[in-house]
């Protein structure tokens, strides 16, 4: 056991270490990732391109998409690298992470030409357009109708929980073409410029107060026949690949962790104590410290396998279960540790992030697959454990219950 | 970047694991517990003949002298198989501290003899029915002679040799004492889980030799937990993997309502927790296989990082094993208590959860990286 690179990886981690030097500003602790709202795309859009100038911003991909067909512990390594600058980050990741994979997989080389090196340059930007207002957990069960007209397709519906859609180029599209076709059989997969005229991108107001998501409305949109990725009917199983990679890419839940709660019990009051010194804020700290370093060193092991040219295990799919839950809960023990003047807002940064902690977890405990759906995956896919009997099975989709 | 266990170090884990299983290990488990036998002697044997009671002592004195890594991969099959053999005792505490803290002549003496399985040594340090402290240490030496009472003393019954934490007018210090003498008195204590034997050791003006210098014992003994802690880790990890094994199998197995137990999500989510919890415990135990591996200045932390997180994992798998398992789970014939027992020995043996966490927090207070 040893945490060291070996020789190639130490001088492709000097290689990222120097350009990003060169390039961007290292975090301090005073600048953290702070970009004004109004500037924040055109900012993100900026640093993706100098990455893409540079072959950074792709670096997995082969060369003729921009890439530097670099191996996966590379990317790990640009990864830990970039993390340690001051970069914006939240505009690209869907699109790169989610819509390349599929577009790389399913689409013409002409496509591929046409839009692969400007998502990855960041003059065009994705979405993912999967769930519905009828559809989430189950995404399976979505509703939105594609009618073949000739060499087109006309879509009407209505898609939910699309990140980024307001500023978003273009859109990869799962939709149903025949409702009286059993529930995996009757879709279709399309990608869509978000420009065209029949879609209104509505914003969704969260209970944290700000917007990231929207919903998305289809009337009469045509997509021609050539944005079809994979068969007529395959929709589902285009959206599979989407899924593994999405949840790859939605890892981590970022915020207070348990360095911050450990570090606020060290100078708040408590009864005229400091909180550290509470026997039950100590036992919360062990468990949150314990489920931290957890899954730090589960990383650790998958890079391990990595390294080694190996396939990971599965270990890495328990990283969001555990880090949303651990988020919520020292979001409350941070508003908790102020007693009655818990329900304020002062101007504190600490205690801001422990409130917006509290504020956002709930919402990843649902983003990119709810806790239970993460916890049927693990059994099923892990255990090894049989498949829920289903309710809707062999049934045409528009005999399923639907409640409504 | 290897955060893994070495091809070599992963054969000799196979060749454990096939061993302990064609000994049908837990069927003896369950005997000596029934019969209250404390050992298995013939398993007990055969793992001194395969020598890995020798695994971490230098070759000099004629054990393999490999490292904590190797004995980490062996924790882990004895933990699955729930040995009934006094290894924690004898190997993980007994060993370490005499070739970390004895001098040349002690280890000369002793480390051949446990190496051929001569001599079994374990660790006496409890006195009454609460957690042991530097100030709470009634047994006293004076001049080389001991006398106080342990109690709860794992293995002692089958042990030739205890290493005792002993107040003196110095201060803390560990004697070495054995236990031939007539002056030393044993007797079994009844316990929640026969399938190891504890003990109550009397020592009478007993004769000692000093371990290690005579004030700094109880810094000794805390090194020694925090070492120790990290290969019961892995015997948590391996008693909490078989429990999951178990309970994932009998609810593929087990039809209720016309269907698979496994295939409710209640039965699901149950599994997919004790899955996380084992993969937390596990990554944290390799952690601290690596500072335990190469003595790293973040042994302690690390350590009680491992032994919080697997100690949670077997409590969690071992309860949820016999819940899985519905009315069975609660029968002696089936194999679900053992697990559930064999988990509370192996919390308590070096102290319990609540303590263990306590030692965390203070750890990360005194480091200064956090």
């Amino acid at each position: 056991m040893d945490f060291n690179d070996t020789t190639e990886q130490a001088q492709f981690r000097k290689t990222c270490r120097e350009w990003l030097e060169q390039n961007a500003e290292p975090k301090s602790s005073s600048s953290r990732e702070s970009f004004s709202d109004i500037d924040f795309l055109e900012v993100a859009k900026q640093w993706q391109k100098k990455k893409y100038d540079a072959g950074w911003a792709m670096l997995h991909w082969p060369k003729e998409y921009g890439g530097i067909a670099a191996s996966p512990i590379e990317r790990i390594i640009w990864a830990e690298e970039e993390s340690k600058f001051n970069v914006p980050r939240g505009i690209f990741e869907i699109g790169l992470g989610m819509c390349g994979p599929v577009m790389m997989e399913y689409a013409t080389d002409e496509q591929k030409e046409r839009f692969l090196p400007s998502m990855a340059e960041g003059t065009e930007i994705w979405c993912q357009l999967f769930s519905e207002p009828s559809a989430g957990s189950d995404v399976a069960g979505l509703r939105s109708k594609a009618t073949q007209d000739g060499d087109n397709w006309v879509i009407n519906g209505q898609k939910v929980w699309t990140s980024g859609a307001h500023f978003c180029d273009y859109g990869i599209l799962v939709v149903r073409h025949d409702p009286n076709l059993e529930k995996h059989k009757g879709m279709t997969f399309f990608f869509v410029d978000m420009k065209s005229p029949g879609i209104e991108v509505k914003p969704i107001k969260q209970i944290t107060g700000g917007s990231s998501f929207n919903e998305v409305y289809f009337t009469d949109v045509v997509i021609p026949d050539s944005q079809r990725l994979g068969a007529i009917g395959d929709g589902w199983k285009v959206a599979i690949t989407t899924l593994m990679n999405e949840r790859l890419a939605v890892g981590d839940a970022n915020g207070a962790d348990v360095k911050e709660a450990f570090n606020w019990a060290k100078k708040q009051d408590d009864s005229g104590e400091y909180l550290i010194n509470n026997r039950a804020t100590r036992e919360s700290i062990a468990d949150w410290y314990c489920e931290a370093n957890g899954l730090k060193n589960t990383k650790l092991r998958t890079m391990s396998a990595l390294s080694k040219g190996e396939t990971p295990g599965p270990e890495a799919s328990i990283t969001k279960i555990v880090s949303a839950n651990k988020l919520q809960d020292i979001g409350n023990f941070g508003i908790d540790s102020l007693d009655m003047a818990g329900m304020l807002k002062p101007e504190n940064n600490e205690i801001q992030s422990f409130q917006n902690a509290w504020l956002g977890a709930p919402g990843l405990r649902i983003a990119g697959g709810t806790d239970e759906i993460l916890k049927n995956i693990i059994s099923e896919r892990v255990l090894g454990l049989p498949q829920d009997p289903r309710a809707d099975k062999g049934l045409p989709f528009k005999d399923i219950p639907s409640g409504n | 970047m290897n955060l893994d266990f070495s091809d070599d170090q992963k054969f000799l884990q196979s060749e454990a694991r096939k061993f302990l299983e064609k000994e049908g290990s837990i069927n003896r488990s369950r005997k000596v517990l029934e019969d209250k036998q404390s050992i298995d002697k013939e398993l007990w044997n055969k793992i001194v003949e395969l020598g890995w009671t020798g695994i971490r002592i230098p070759e000099e004195y004629g054990g393999l002298g490999l490292g904590h890594l190797e004995l980490c991969v062996v924790a882990e099959e004895l933990g699955r198989y729930l040995a009934p053999v006094p290894f924690s005792s004898s190997v993980y505490l007994f060993t370490e501290a005499i070739i970390k803290y004895a001098d040349e002549e002690v280890k000369q003496d002793i480390l051949p003899r446990l190496i051929s399985g001569d001599i079994i040594g374990t660790l006496a340090v409890t006195e009454d029915l609460f957690a042991p402290s530097k100030t709470n240490i009634k047994t006293l030496t004076d001049n080389n002679l001991l006398t106080g009472r342990k109690i709860a003393v794992p293995d002692a019954g089958i042990a030739t040799h205890s290493l005792v934490v002993s107040n003196s007018t110095s201060g803390i210090c560990l004697r070495l004492v054995d236990h031939s003498s007539d002056s030393v008195i044993i007797e079994h204590q009844d316990t929640i889980d026969e399938s190891r034997g504890h003990f109550s050791v009397e020592y009478n003006n007993t004769p000692s030799i000093l371990i290690g210098d005579d004030s700094n014992g109880w810094d000794f003994y805390e090194n020694l937990l925090d070492q120790a802690a990290v290969l019961f880790s892995f015997e948590q990890i391996g008693g909490s993997q078989a429990s999951l094994d178990m309970a994932t199998s009998y609810a593929k197995e087990r039809y209720a309502f016309g269907r698979q137990i496994g295939s409710f999500q209640a039965i699901k989510h149950k599994l997919a927790d004790m899955y996380v919890a084992i993969t937390l415990a596990k990554s944290n135990s390799y952690y601290a296989a690596w500072a335990l591996s190469t003595d790293s200045s973040d042994l302690s932390v690390a350590s009680a990082t491992a032994r919080v997180s697997s100690t949670k994992a077997f409590q969690l798998c071992s309860k949820e094993n016999i819940q899985t398992h519905g009315g069975n789970g609660f029968t002696w014939e089936y194999d679900c208590h053992l697990y559930y027992k064999r988990s509370k020995l192996l919390s308590v043996n070096i102290g319990s959860l609540p303590n263990w966490k306590e030692k965390l927090v203070s750890g990360l207070e005194k480091s200064n990286t956090y």
